[in-house]
């Protein structure tokens, strides 16, 4: 079967759990590792599978990009970075999963995106797609189980995260983590408004993320609907993070709509408890998979953009 | 205790601490009545926000009768002497709103974050310093950690630049040498010019108590609530706490009538209920369990059939902070399936 050939930039953590989901998948081969820091440990696993690597950033590998069919590419670096990566890349013809907080692509929530057709219309091809953030890929499809049935008016997410699981990166500017998901929580989840609250918990040992989503109705939940609704699409993302799973609910109280989610991590390269960045590798993954699928059956052809 | 001739500033807390036995439903002509009874009482610092912060309107915290900005344009034009503080929580609240509240004319902005997290608070406390705000650290759930720990975060913040450092006790968990151990170690390693605050709560009445400690042990700045409304059971009582300030010769500038008056006239005929230390309230401070957590532990009780000690016990066993309303709903449901409580859904 042929696989389509894939670099990852960022050596990091999720780099690199990104690195072990590529590798057992049926469609994706992960070729390049790409990485600044010469004493990376995340690059010396990488070499350790046998991909090939580059501590010179982006442009280590551009020569040989059109060589070794590089079709896609995932970014796990920093949004201050992924706008120049993406552009260097998409006019080599490859394709970008951005999981960085930059977002200049369309965000990519897979089971809506899946139901939607991730393609579009004919002829519409992404050259790059954004993976919003853990929080609003653990809670924006709850909010669309809810809004595909009858309209939400406003829909609210809070994700508690273990204090381990949250890299410098988020610290820095959390602001973007509250506001990015507040937006694709209205614009990919299906309510009119959209807010987003992110908490922080040191406790030990990790606790297991945690997503609480509460939607607001525009008339009377229509509650068997919504219930088949939500085991649906419980399903549909089980198929890519076998964690998911639903706590409690859905509570239905006047206009509210509330179900408790848990999101545990597969544990390859992260800690279980780390679902909130799981969920991040796991839905990179899908996306490209579903990417790949097209290219494979010929539905798909990527150009120099 | 010998404080005498020490000056300290006190911070009202009971239009933002005290917007959660409220349900956040303090009207604007009450938060304006209280507001000028405070200043004319000589409070010289007061706080207005949410009782989450900005940002806080939420199904989460519970939405409140008025904006963050219909509330602050609403007080701050009418004050002779008093300053106005808004509370943020990165994760809720975000430099957005820190930039409409310097527009309503704050002077003071506090950034809170749980006590072992300081450092989600870089971006708002550098843009506060940087638009010249008094900009105070306000660490959460300070019984939490070692005082060596809270100073490792303290240290933090005011690396960012915050110009007073708060160690909090939100859950009202703290005995006066918990206190006297953090305040202390924090005045000995922060700057000389760096201010240090103590945020009671009076769950376990130890709210005047800590307190007193903190400020022998350095801290300049002590919130409390005119009438003690506040989470929980409340924060440390503003017109008590000052009489015993005027008793002892610690100067707040604070007159101790005019603010029993306030209290008495104008915060308590608009409780709900008693702000005072029942047996949930008095659970929080004896398991540290986050104050503001009350209310909904109440609610769920009603709803789902556990005795609301029992979730905020539980509550604390899982080691829940600030901000994680949301598993109290979710704690009360789990309990009342393991103990095949029926509910109406």
């Amino acid at each position: 079967m042929i696989k389509i050939k894939c670099a990852i930039i960022g050596p990091g953590n999720i780099g690199t759990d990104l690195l072990y989901k590529l590798r057992r998948s049926e469609l994706l081969e992960p070729v390049w590792m790409v990485g600044v820091d010469p004493t990376s440990e995340g690059l010396a696993r990488a070499r350790e599978f046998g991909l090939k690597t580059t501590d010179r950033g982006v442009d280590g590998m551009l020569e040989s990009v059109r060589a070794d069919n590089i079709q896609i590419a995932f970014d796990a670096t920093s949004a201050y970075v992924h706008k120049a990566n993406s552009d260097k890349l998409n006019a080599l013809g490859v394709m970008m999963i951005d999981l960085t907080p930059a977002a200049i692509g369309p965000y990519c929530v897979p089971p809506i995106n899946l139901l939607h057709g991730i393609l579009g219309h004919a002829g519409k091809r992404e050259m790059n797609v954004n993976m919003v953030t853990c929080g609003g890929q653990a809670t924006i499809p709850m909010v669309y189980a809810v809004s595909r049935v009858q309209r939400v008016q406003y829909a609210e997410i809070i994700a508690t995260v273990a204090s381990k699981s949250v890299g410098p990166g988020t610290r820095k500017n959390i602001d973007e983590f509250t506001r990015t998901t507040a937006g694709a929580v209205a614009s990919v989840g299906g309510a009119d408004q959209g807010k987003a609250i992110i908490v922080i918990n040191p406790a030990e040992p990790p606790m297991i993320m945690r997503d609480t989503i509460h939607c607001l109705t525009h008339e009377t939940p229509k509650q068997k609907e919504i219930e088949a609704s939500v085991r649906d699409m419980i399903i549909e993302v089980q198929k890519y993070v076998p964690g998911y799973r639903l706590k409690n609910g859905p509570v239905f109280d006047g206009m509210r709509v509330t179900t408790f989610m848990e999101v545990e991590g597969l544990g390859d390269f992260l800690p279980k408890y780390a679902g909130n960045l799981d969920i991040m590798t796991a839905s990179a993954t899908r996306t490209a998979e579903m990417f790949a699928e097209e290219i494979i059956a010929g539905r798909l052809t990527l150009a120099a953009a | 205790m010998n404080l005498k001739g020490m000056q300290i500033k006190v911070h009202d807390m009971s239009l933002r601490d005290g917007m959660h036995p409220k349900r956040h439903q303090i009207t604007i002509e009450q938060m304006q009545a209280i507001s000028r009874g405070l200043d004319a009482a000589g409070v010289p610092l007061i706080e207005v926000t949410h009782g989450d912060g900005l940002g806080g309107a939420s199904v989460n915290y519970g939405f409140p009768a008025a904006t963050d900005e219909q509330y602050l344009r609403a007080v701050i034009p009418a004050m002779k002497q008093a300053k106005v503080s808004a509370l943020l929580i990165p994760g809720i609240g975000t430099v957005d709103h820190l930039r409409m509240a310097a527009d309503c004319g704050v002077t003071t902005i506090r950034v809170a974050t749980h006590c072992t997290e300081a450092d989600v608070s870089e971006q708002h406390i550098n843009l506060g310093r940087k638009m010249g705000l008094d900009t105070v650290g306000f660490l959460m759930m300070a019984h939490m950690i070692e005082p060596d720990k809270i100073l490792e975060q303290a240290l933090l913040m005011e690396s960012y630049g915050a110009n007073c450092i708060y160690a909090t006790d939100s859950a009202g968990y703290m005995l006066p040498d918990d206190v006297t151990a953090r305040i202390a170690l924090l005045r000995d390693k922060l700057k000389p010019e760096t201010e240090i605050g103590f945020h009671g709560h009076h769950n376990l009445a130890m709210g005047i108590s800590n307190s007193l400690a903190a400020v022998e042990a350095g801290a300049r700045r002590i919130d409390c609530a005119c009438g003690g409304m506040g989470a929980g059971a409340g924060n440390t009582p503003m017109e008590v706490f000052v009489a015993v300030c005027s008793r002892m010769g610690i100067a707040t500038g604070v007159d101790v009538f005019k603010i029993s008056d306030v209290a008495e006239d104008l915060v308590t005929p608009i409780l709900d209920s008693p702000v005072r230390i029942d047996r949930n309230s008095l659970t929080l401070g004896y398991a540290g369990v986050y104050s503001s957590f009350l209310l909904f532990a109440k609610r769920a009780e009603a709803k789902y059939g556990i005795p609301a000690r029992e979730i905020l016990l539980e509550l604390g066993r899982q080691k829940m902070v600030g901000g994680q309303e949301d598993m109290i709903e979710d704690t009360a449901l789990t309990m009342a399936r393991e103990r095949g409580i029926k509910f109406a859904a």
